[in-house]
């Protein structure tokens, strides 16, 4: 069959998606699609099924309150068509709630969307795939153990055409649908693969596929380069350009100035819920900076050169493996001196969490050698390691970091809570604990409206500051800091920064991992990059972005940078750990109102 | 044992990455290399591991059953239902070592990964030969009845059958459904009751579907809108379905018996021709009607699940609700709709109880078969052939327990009716393959 059949299907039927299209959702559209349909057949890559009527969309108004906390205010956006639009803006700051709203996914309280000038009222996402809108969302909405084909024809199946109110599957036209747009935008995938198989950089293709194949007209991404390696983002930049010519309209919701320069035609600045304005891709980073946190941003980090002192973390020949029983650490040798940072970067799930876990006493060891200025650190409980002059701020925050219910003051003295002087033999001393905690928050700049408001409602910038906090204030030898700033404000991001500086001044060892390239090339004295569970190589924060991006693609060799790139496909992350998709912006209030992935 | 078509074993992820790999212009030599020493796994892989286990227990039983059982006798295995028909002698010690030696060649060759193709068959003749070794003894000198213990093994095994049928329609739909034991009750209960006042069988086993629907309403109500713990959900509707059914019959269906509790029972359905094949025919085409509605629907619902729209949806609202529900699929409608789906089977599960075997209804006389259902769900993996599969291993173990006390083994029977159970402990432990519930299994979704 040709894919003409295939799409003369998809628009008769299934009947649930006709519905949505009828009234008020899109009446231009299925008539002005017609047209298009009249050229289809003659092929060449100017001739795409694809090419459809070109979609203007335009926001007006839209307010969203979740409770008393205005997620949306008054929000005007027009993104042209064949246009990418930008959505820049910190975490909370609403961008996912917006284009939750436009997906259908919220409702708003007030204001109207209008698509090609047409007021829409529909209420859900089937209603907003009926209206050409398409999204790719920061958590993957696709289903782990099935295979691409089905994923992408989920909701709108393909039926066999013998005894098609049975609904048997005619997995080979799903297929060839998923070919088909491989084939037309260059995005190459196994349609029969699974997809918890795939590396992120893969599922995101899937994620891209399954709303082209819709016929989107307007893309929604996501933070998608959140997961990315920088090859990968490139690559993603290069599709995001072929269906911009292809006459799609993108909008772009990230909070990475680099990339929304490179791709957007047009920015918008969203701050707590409004928008800032829209500019062009000419404004400087730091304006855009500016208008993102609302005042004037310092992007670098300001540090004197280290004075690196005697090894104090020592790791030899490490291995240890992942809850599935794979090697994920794999021969790791590390050294971290005192009054330096080591920054290790990589992409997520290429063993960064296994090794500080490791570190940490969370995960047994297979083999090696961990040890803290010549102790052994293997076998030893986490609270024993805490007590030897470790601090830790681990990845996942809400999960690990704090106790959600507790008090600001209570998750303060998590690590000394038996301790003098906050416990006397059984007890604890409320006295101390509020005394200590009040001193800690006003050193630590935690905005909370007392020491006794349960963390879980705080932000998280201001949650990880707490953390900070409780792990800084013990004597430290070594200060272990896994994504310390994901999911955190800006303001939070450069005190947080600033307090690592500052522990590093005082003759501490620092291992920082981070999954933002940025973060680590602006805090770390050495930058070690990790790979599928081994250490590639270490540099200098000042070796050329794409040698240490080529690495995280797990390229070795000094040929030149350029050509390499161009021949190292995404498969370079193919194996890595796809549970590795886990992002950011797990804070309460925090965007969409309710993320709930499992 | 499943014909699931997404393989979760380390197997298949191997080579579906494998694959994916493949459609790529030919990677750098660097990144292979890397790929090669990472891909390398544990040595306790599914295969290694299963492959272990049988080979040290077909030795084991070699040894142990081929030294207990008596040289000098046969066990006779009469594969026809007369007295007198073909019987098939076996010398009982030799066939105990025979099988045992048997069941460990399959072991080694799981451990080798020859059979890995085969892996559910290469486990099932592992299992057989086993058991077969383990006759070899007990049998010794006495004549064991194939039909019989076949046509038993059915009966016992019909309700487990439907009843996992019942939880594979709610947990691939992501509802835990702990009331398949309340939903048992409550059709075995009403289809006497209704069965008996409306003089027709007919109408007594819809009554027990609407009755299993009722219990699942329950269920859907207060798991799907009210968001109320699933667990603790199902087992008091257990005890609600316990109440309400003995409430009933301690009042009304015990006291007149012949008014409310003499329904009958269906006939046992003969279809010609194929009755008359020799030992196949007597087991499973002169059998109760229940049994070909079980067997009917477990084809059903494995090719739906598996191969429809339907099954798409239903999977995907079980693994990923809120990926559904970003394409359109209501979830919650979905999950409502299989949950009553699984109403109705286990309501005429309970059916069997009653009007498929014995006729009048007993208080609690479901025994506890709706957990072992729910134990054969999970030992099947969560698919309809698989827990066929389970629920006829169940009902095996069950009838063995009873033929081994009459021909008066040694084995406490007790230790007989724990073996299935272990073996259901194991598998879930992860022993022998990777055993996972739908990702979204027990978790209400709330629509935003």
């Amino acid at each position: 069959m040709g894919w003409s059949e295939g799409r003369r299907i998809l628009r008769t039927g299934p009947p649930r998606l006709r519905r949505c299209q009828s009234a008020h959702c899109n009446p231009s559209r299925s008539g002005a699609r017609a047209l298009w349909y009249g050229g289809v057949g003659g092929g060449g890559p100017l001739a795409r099924a694809y090419k459809e009527n070109p979609l203007k969309l335009e926001l007006r108004g839209i307010t969203k309150r979740f409770g008393d906390v205005v997620a949306n205010d008054h929000i005007d956006l027009t993104v042209e068509p064949g246009e990418i639009h930008a959505l820049l803006g910190e975490n909370g700051a609403g961008k996912t709630t917006l284009m939750n709203v436009l997906y259908g996914l919220l409702q708003p309280d007030e204001g109207e969307i209008l698509i090609n000038g047409v007021p829409r009222t529909c209420n859900s996402p089937r209603e907003a795939i009926a209206a050409g809108i398409g999204m790719v969302h920061q958590h993957f909405m696709l289903v782990p153990v099935f295979t691409v084909a089905e994923n992408v024809m989920l909701g709108d199946e393909r039926i066999r055409s013998r005894l098609p109110f049975l609904g048997f599957l005619d997995r080979r036209r799903a297929r060839q649908d998923v070919l088909k747009v491989s084939a037309d935008y260059g995005l190459e995938v196994d349609p029969d693969a699974i997809v918890e198989d795939l590396p992120v950089g893969l599922q995101q293709r899937v994620e891209i596929i399954k709303a082209l194949r819709r016929q989107a007209d307007l893309l929604i991404l996501d933070e998608p380069t959140a997961v990315l390696t920088p090859q990968e983002t490139d690559e993603l930049l290069a599709v995001m350009r072929s269906l911009k010519a292809d006459g799609k309209s993108i909008v772009f919701i990230s909070h990475k100035l680099r990339e929304v320069r490179a791709i957007a035609d047009r920015i918008t600045v969203i701050r707590h819920g409004r928008v800032i304005g829209t500019t062009g891709p000419e404004t400087s980073e730091d304006e855009l900076a500016a208008m993102m946190v609302g005042r004037a941003v310092r992007l670098r980090v300001e540090k004197k050169p280290a004075t690196p002192g005697d090894v104090v973390l020592d790791i030899r020949d490490l291995r240890v493996v992942d809850d599935r029983g794979h090697r994920v650490v794999d021969g790791v040798n590390l050294q971290v001196r005192a009054g330096e940072v080591l920054g290790i970067a990589g992409v997520q799930g290429n063993g960064q969490t296994e090794l500080v876990e490791a570190v940490m006493g969370l995960r047994p060891v297979v083999s090696g050698v961990i040890s803290l200025e010549g102790q052994n650190l293997i076998g030893r409980t986490t609270k024993q390691i805490l007590r030897a002059g470790v601090g830790y701020v681990p990845e996942d925050r809400s999960h690990d970091g704090v106790v959600r219910d507790f008090s600001v003051a209570e998750n303060l003295v998590l690590d000394l809570y038996d301790r003098k002087p906050f416990a006397s033999g059984l007890a604890l001393r409320p006295q101390e604990i509020a005394t200590s905690a009040r001193k800690r928050i006003a050193e630590f700049d935690v905005r909370t409206s007392s020491p006794d408001t349960p963390v879980g409602t705080l932000s998280g910038g201001n949650q990880q500051k707490v953390i900070v906090a409780r792990e800084m204030s013990r004597p430290l030898k070594l200060f272990v800091a896994s994504q310390p700033t994901r999911g955190v404000d800006v303001g939070s991001t450069e005190f947080i920064h600033a307090r690592i500086v500052a522990e590093r001044d005082q003759g501490t060892a620092v291992l920082l991992v981070s999954s933002e390239l940025d973060e680590v090339l602006a805090l770390a004295d050495r930058v070690a990059v990790m790979y599928r569970g081994k250490v590639l190589d270490i540099v200098t924060p000042d070796a050329p972005r794409e040698h240490i991006g080529l690495l995280m693609a797990g390229v070795t060799g000094a040929a030149g940078p350029d050509g390499e790139a161009a021949t190292t496909p995404t498969t370079a992350t193919e194996h890595t750990d796809a549970a590795a998709r886990e992002t950011d912006s797990d804070e309460p209030g925090d965007e969409s109102g309710g993320e709930d992935t499992p | 044992m499943t014909t699931e078509n997404h393989g979760t074993s380390p197997v298949g992820r191997t080579e579906g990455a494998h694959t994916a790999l493949q459609t790529r212009p030919s990677p750098q030599p660097a990144i292979e290399e890397v790929a090669e020493s990472t891909t390398a796994r544990g040595f306790w892989t599914r295969s290694h591991r299963a492959g272990t286990l049988f080979a040290v227990l077909g030795i084991a039983a070699a040894v142990g059953f081929g030294a207990l059982a008596p040289s000098d006798q046969d066990a006779r295995f009469r594969l026809s239902e007369s007295a007198d028909g073909f019987t098939i002698p076996i010398p009982a010690a030799a066939g105990a070592i025979a099988f045992g030696v048997l069941c460990a060649v399959a072991g080694v060759l799981l451990f080798t990964g020859v059979t890995r193709r085969f892996f559910g068959w290469s486990v099932g003749v592992a299992l057989t030969s086993l058991l077969l070794s383990f006759l070899c003894w007990q049998v010794a000198g006495e004549t064991m009845a194939v039909v019989t213990v076949a046509q038993t093994t059915l009966l016992l095994s019909l309700p487990l059958i439907l009843g996992s049928l019942s939880g594979v329609l709610c947990e691939r739909a992501g509802v835990i459904n702990i009331a398949i034991e309340g939903q048992f009750l409550a059709g075995a209960c009403a289809g006497a009751l209704v069965g008996t006042l409306a003089s027709n069988l007919w109408v007594g086993l819809a009554a027990s579907a609407l009755a299993g629907l009722f219990i699942a309403w329950l269920l859907a109500i207060f798991a799907i809108r009210y968001l109320v713990d699933q667990v603790v959900l199902g087992v008091v509707l257990n005890v609600f379905a316990l109440g309400l059914t003995g409430f009933l019959f301690s009042r009304l269906m015990q006291p007149e018996q012949q008014t409310y509790n003499n329904p009958g029972t269906f006939k046992e359905v003969s279809i010609p021709l194929l009755s008359d094949i020799p030992f196949l025919g007597p087991v499973l085409f002169e059998a109760s009607m229940f049994l070909y509605i079980a067997l009917a629907l477990v084809v059903i619902i494995q090719i739906g699940l598996f191969h429809t729209r339907w099954g798409l949806r239903v999977r995907a609202v079980g693994e990923h609700p809120t990926a559904a529900d970003t394409v359109g699929i209501r979830v919650n409608r979905v999950r409502y709709l299989n949950v009553l789906y699984g109403g109705l089977v286990a309501g005429i599960g309970g059916a069997f109880f009653t009007l498929g075997r014995v006729g009048p209804f007993q208080e609690n006389m479901t025994d506890g078969k709706g957990f072992i259902a729910l134990a054969a769900l999970i030992f099947g993996r969560w698919s309809p052939t698989g827990a066929l599969a389970a629920a006829l291993l169940f009902g095996f173990a069950e009838q063995l327990q009873i033929y081994l006390s009459a021909i008066g083994s040694e084995i406490p029977s007790e230790i007989l009716a724990m073996a299935p159970y272990l073996a259901t402990l194991l598998a879930v432990a992860g022993l022998i393959g990777k055993v996972r519930a739908p990702a979204a299994d027990g978790q209400p979704y709330v629509n935003r």
